[in-house]
């Protein structure tokens, strides 16, 4: 299964863990099975639509994707903030 | 004990004391974060907080000791196929019927909780009645800001979105009109306004103690309804200016309304430099300005929509609001006099006060 790393907050609302297996075949299916695991994550990195959010950034081995890019079982998977501006 | 739920910019502040001079911080909330709007359920005191991460979205928050840890609710969020997602949660509301609780979201929509607010659900036919209408934004967003539940009939609604007007169920939500006559759209040529649902609601209240009567701030003007929302009412001279957002009333009293002008669209700050409330108690016949214990000079401020809470009524009605410059004022009897609760707290986007 591929690896999904979190960074603050998402990782306290997983439970701490800043490295997780998850299943799923693209990045969508892989941040449900992580919403499914741990609740708390629910709607934090997908919208209400099932796409990443607009400022939260998912890079799949090193390239930034969206929800539908294809995982593969050894994928690294990094879920982070974006770099956003403002005050 | 007195306490304030001062939503900001940059989190929520619980405010705790007996005079307006003498509140405290008692904790600080979802550090980082907006809060737009924070409230007391008084059916059941338990706490709502509408937060909203820059990078992760917004959501409602939920406690019964706000000195302790929060819970995220379930929702709201749009149905998969709508196509859309919640931008920001403007305003929560206790219902009528045990349980019930509304919230008002951006895009504009009316979300439903019916077990006390762990959950919430999309009102369906005002979402079709959005989809069907061609509802335009206004300056900040096309939102679902203000709700006005009927007291003691939980069939009964009023709702306003800025910028769709006024919408109506007498029938819990199963069906929904639309009331606008007599509302004025003068930022629209005056060839385009007739029969037009372009109108920028700011904020409605209903006076419980008359719940047909409903008060309005318009962009640009001061409505009052008699007729549950049908018909609109022009009371705004008098005002130093139509312009604002915040509206408050005296639930004992249902011919008073407090509104915070500000000088026009394009200048969204106190007139003169004078921050001042305004209070009527005829129904909008006159107003009174009310500013003992404000700033008087050289002070302009912007109050938004939520910035104006109040608890308790009649000679003992407590009335306190923020500015987006981080100050908190507050009166506990009845606007007559005001003193600084808080002088540099984030900007203030709501106000709520039990």
């Amino acid at each position: 299964m591929p690896v999904v790393i979190l960074r603050a907050p998402l990782k306290d609302l997983a439970g701490g863990n800043r490295e997780l297996r998850l299943g799923g075949a693209d990045v969508r299916a892989v941040i449900r099975s992580l919403e499914s695991s741990w609740p708390k994550t629910i709607g934090w990195i997908l919208d209400d639509q099932g796409r990443v959010r607009q400022h939260v950034n998912v890079f799949l081995n090193g390239e930034r994707v969206r929800e539908d890019a294809k995982v593969g079982a050894d994928d690294t998977i990094h879920v982070l903030a974006s770099i956003t501006g403002g005050a | 004990m007195r306490e304030l739920l001062v939503g900001t910019k940059k989190g929520l502040f619980v405010l705790r004391g007996e005079e307006p001079d003498a509140f405290e911080v008692a904790t600080r909330a979802f550090e980082g974060d907006v809060v737009e709007f924070a409230i007391r359920d008084p059916r059941t005191g338990r706490y709502f907080a509408s937060v909203t991460s820059g990078f992760f979205g917004p959501r409602v928050m939920w406690t019964d000791d706000p000195l302790g840890e929060w819970q995220a609710a379930e929702g709201p969020a749009f149905p998969e196929g709508t196509d859309t997602s919640v931008d920001r949660i403007w305003v929560i509301t206790s219902g009528e019927a045990d349980g019930m609780l509304y919230a008002g979201v951006a895009p504009a929509a009316l979300f439903v909780s019916t077990d006390g607010g762990a959950s919430w659900s999309l009102n369906e036919p005002l979402w079709k009645e959005r989809i069907a209408g061609d509802w335009q934004p206004g300056f900040g967003g096309l939102a679902l800001h203000s709700i006005c539940p009927w007291p003691g009939d939980p069939q009964r609604l009023a709702v306003g979105v800025s910028a769709a007007g006024v919408w109506l169920t007498e029938d819990g939500g199963a069906s929904w009109t639309t009331g606008f006559t007599g509302l004025v759209p003068r930022y629209l040529p005056e060839e385009a306004r007739a029969g037009t649902n372009t109108l920028c609601v700011h904020n409605m209240h209903r006076a419980p103690a008359a719940p047909e009567r409903l008060f309005m701030q318009f962009h640009g003007s001061v409505y009052r309804s008699d007729d549950a929302g049908s018909s609109w009412n022009e009371i705004a001279e008098g005002l130093p200016s139509g312009f604002g957002f915040p509206l408050a009333i005296d639930p004992a009293d249902p011919d008073s309304a407090f509104v915070i002008p500000l000088t026009a669209d394009a200048d969204r700050v106190t007139p003169d430099g004078k921050v001042r409330v305004f209070e009527t108690r005829d129904a909008g016949g006159s107003w009174t300005a009310r500013g003992d214990g404000l700033p008087g000079d050289d002070a302009w401020l912007t109050v938004l929509r939520q910035a104006l809470g109040r608890a308790g009524e009649g000679p003992e009605l407590g009335l306190w609001f923020g500015a987006t410059s981080g100050e908190v004022f507050g009166s506990t009897d009845a606007g007559r006099t005001w003193a600084t609760v808080a002088p540099r707290l984030a900007p203030v986007t709501s106000v709520r006060a039990s």
